[in-house]
């Protein structure tokens, strides 16, 4: 059976990274089952997380340390998505186990895990690492998914986050948003001399990278939806403005020649163009501008502040902040501009609204009696959600697969400062993700593989 | 140019006017005081004896009859010492999003600017940048302090001391 190996695809985000080549390996025993005992619908909010046993991956005698450190990786990202419980590995009564004989799979009903993780991790004579890994429905009794890759060592991280989103989306139906990163800004120095640094770190925080030195100040990095560049606004210039930065070659340049600030920036879905706000004396109005003919088209044009614009994954709509209306509140138009509809109602402020990639929900920052949160309401305007509250929850971003928001969270007093933090759709689900120093305005890559 | 220089050294001009401004306060309240030791024209003598900014309410960029006074006083200084060029520096306090006070920041420097302008002083010798909820001078987490972020900072570009 394992002679029937099937290279499914070499993934093309990865051509920057060193490849990884992902292979389809078939079950041991059984074909596949017709239907999966072992499901999680992750629409429900608190849902119970699902029991996972994950026996550390065996290194046949090679890198034990790697393949232990890759089972935590993957085990960790399970964990914080709040949709499984990876058990502990002192309960497993089968040690020792191999990806290549099938469990028994009594010993692990008997500590209650509905599903099971098996693997291996070796280096391959040319320097190159294999895994391989099956995932197992333990009261089914059959395997649910087998998969081998080969990648450079230094990739052994993005392996492993490759092989979380395979069993995520095996379990739940949809993508994974584990092998992907986030771009923020990182913050030394006492609160009245901030020094702001763009930084890239995994989702998971592991392997910080910074992108500018904290010469200029510099805010609001947005990730294109090609991954390789970001958007962002620095003080670096003669005016405040719009740049792009490509993350690989350090390329640097301004986003138009407008007369005046420019700030706000986001792309469009196709990565064409980057929405922003220009500042015209006391009023600030959005502007599009198409990458490839410069050409630059103004949206609105009133006396207001419109800010924050995000662009629904159609490319069609567009979202915004205004205080047209007396406060800040949030407003549909057309991607061309024109005719703009108020969709937020509740009580209190609304701003920095961002359109989930799924197209179902606008997330935003809410500020009422003095307390700012993060909620999602539907593009009508219905339905709002509140997911967090507190003293200073601001900027939410969404995850690639439009189930998790990254935000960041301030702190009061001289001492204070913002960190960045994950929550959920359910909002059951929150998480800190672990930075270096102070850090705020995240935003999420699209998937990489 | 300039600009690149307020962007690494902004904060660090902030502070020396903020503790500049303070000098002043206890200057006023003494008789012939210490503001006579400051040369006129310099750039201390527009801090210490004029102030250099006007703050500003919650969500609002409307000037107040004090901060009225102030750019008054400004005005008046900056066309006897027509050698200045000025930027006027928008802030807002910690408690807004960060879009949106660059906004409001700069739509409290054009307030202090218009008025400016509005005294006689020169439109081309005025610049203004907003630096949004970025360059807080009073960091407690008090209402104390928020005031005194939410203001407009009229800065000599070219001031010698």
């Amino acid at each position: 059976m394992h002679g029937l190996l099937k290279t499914l695809f070499v993934p093309q985000g990865l051509k920057a990274f060193g490849l990884a080549v992902l292979v389809t390996i078939a079950a041991i025993s059984a074909p596949q089952p017709a239907s999966a005992l072992v499901e999680i619908d992750i629409t429900q909010g608190n849902i119970e997380p699902l029991p996972i046993a994950l026996p550390s991956f065996s290194a046949e005698g090679g890198d034990g340390k790697l393949a232990a450190d890759m089972t935590s990786v993957i085990a960790a990202d399970l964990k914080r998505s709040g949709l499984f419980n990876p058990l502990d590995p002192a309960s497993f009564i089968q040690k020792n186990m191999s990806v290549n004989s099938t469990p028994r799979f009594g010993d692990w009903r008997q500590i209650s895990a509905q599903a099971l993780v098996t693997g291996t991790v070796t280096k391959q004579p040319d320097g190159r690492l294999r895994a391989e890994f099956r995932l197992w429905d333990v009261f089914a009794q059959e395997q649910m998914l087998g998969q081998q890759f080969y990648t450079t060592p230094e990739n052994w991280r993005r392996l492993a986050h490759i092989i979380s989103d395979a069993i995520y989306e095996r379990l739940t139906g949809e993508k994974g948003y584990f092998d992907t990163r986030i771009v923020f800004v990182d913050e030394t120095g006492t609160k009245d001399k901030r020094v702001k640094r763009l930084a890239i770190m995994d989702q998971d925080g592991a392997n910080v990278r910074y992108l500018t030195r904290g010469d200029d100040l510099v805010l609001t990095p947005r990730f294109s939806p090609t991954s390789q560049e970001i958007t962002y606004m620095s003080y670096g210039g003669t005016d405040p403005s719009v740049y792009l930065l490509n993350i690989e070659t350090g390329q640097r340049e301004i986003v138009g020649n407008f007369p005046g600030m420019t700030f706000a920036p986001r792309f469009s879905p196709d990565g064409q163009s980057v929405v922003m706000s220009l500042q015209q004396g006391g009023n600030a109005n959005i502007f599009k501008m198409d990458l490839r003919s410069r050409s630059t088209t103004r949206l609105t044009n009133g006396a207001a502040i419109d800010t924050s614009p995000s662009f629904s994954p159609d490319g069609r709509q567009i979202v915004f902040e205004s205080d047209r209306g007396g406060s800040q509140q949030l407003y549909v138009m057309s991607a061309n501009g024109g005719e703009a509809r108020r969709i937020s109602f509740g009580p209190g402020r609304y701003s920095t609204p961002v359109w989930s990639p799924r197209g179902d929900l606008i997330a935003f920052t809410k500020q009422h009696q003095g307390r700012f949160m993060i909620g999602v309401m539907k593009p009508d305007g219905k339905g709002e959600r509140i997911l967090t509250e507190g003293y200073h929850n601001e900027g939410p971003a969404w995850s690639p697969n439009g189930r998790v928001l990254v935000f960041f969270r301030d702190t009061p007093g001289a001492n204070g400062g913002p960190q960045v933090w994950t929550v959920d759709l359910t909002g059951y689900n929150e998480q800190r993700v672990d930075t270096p120093a102070f850090a705020s305005d995240p935003s999420w890559s699209p998937l990489i593989n | 140019m300039l600009k690149k220089e307020f962007a690494g050294q902004g904060a660090r001009w902030i502070v020396v006017c903020f503790a500049l401004l303070f000098a002043a306060a206890c200057a006023q309240t003494k008789p012939d005081g210490l503001s006579s030791n400051v040369k006129p024209g310099t750039g201390q003598d527009f801090v210490v004896n004029v102030g250099d900014r006007v703050f500003f309410e919650e969500d609002q960029s409307v000037l107040n009859s004090q901060g009225q006074t102030t750019l008054a006083g400004q005005a008046k200084w900056l066309n006897r010492y027509s050698q200045y060029t000025i930027t006027v520096e928008g802030h807002a306090d910690e408690r807004g999003t960060r879009q949106y006070n660059i906004a409001l920041g700069a739509r409290r420097a054009q307030a202090a600017r218009d008025y400016l302008v509005s005294q006689g002083v020169s439109a081309s010798r005025v610049k203004t940048i907003s630096y949004g909820k970025e360059r807080p001078v009073a960091v407690c987490n008090d209402s104390s302090c928020w005031s005194q972020n939410r203001r407009a900072v009229t800065v000599l570009n070219n001031a010698t001391n």
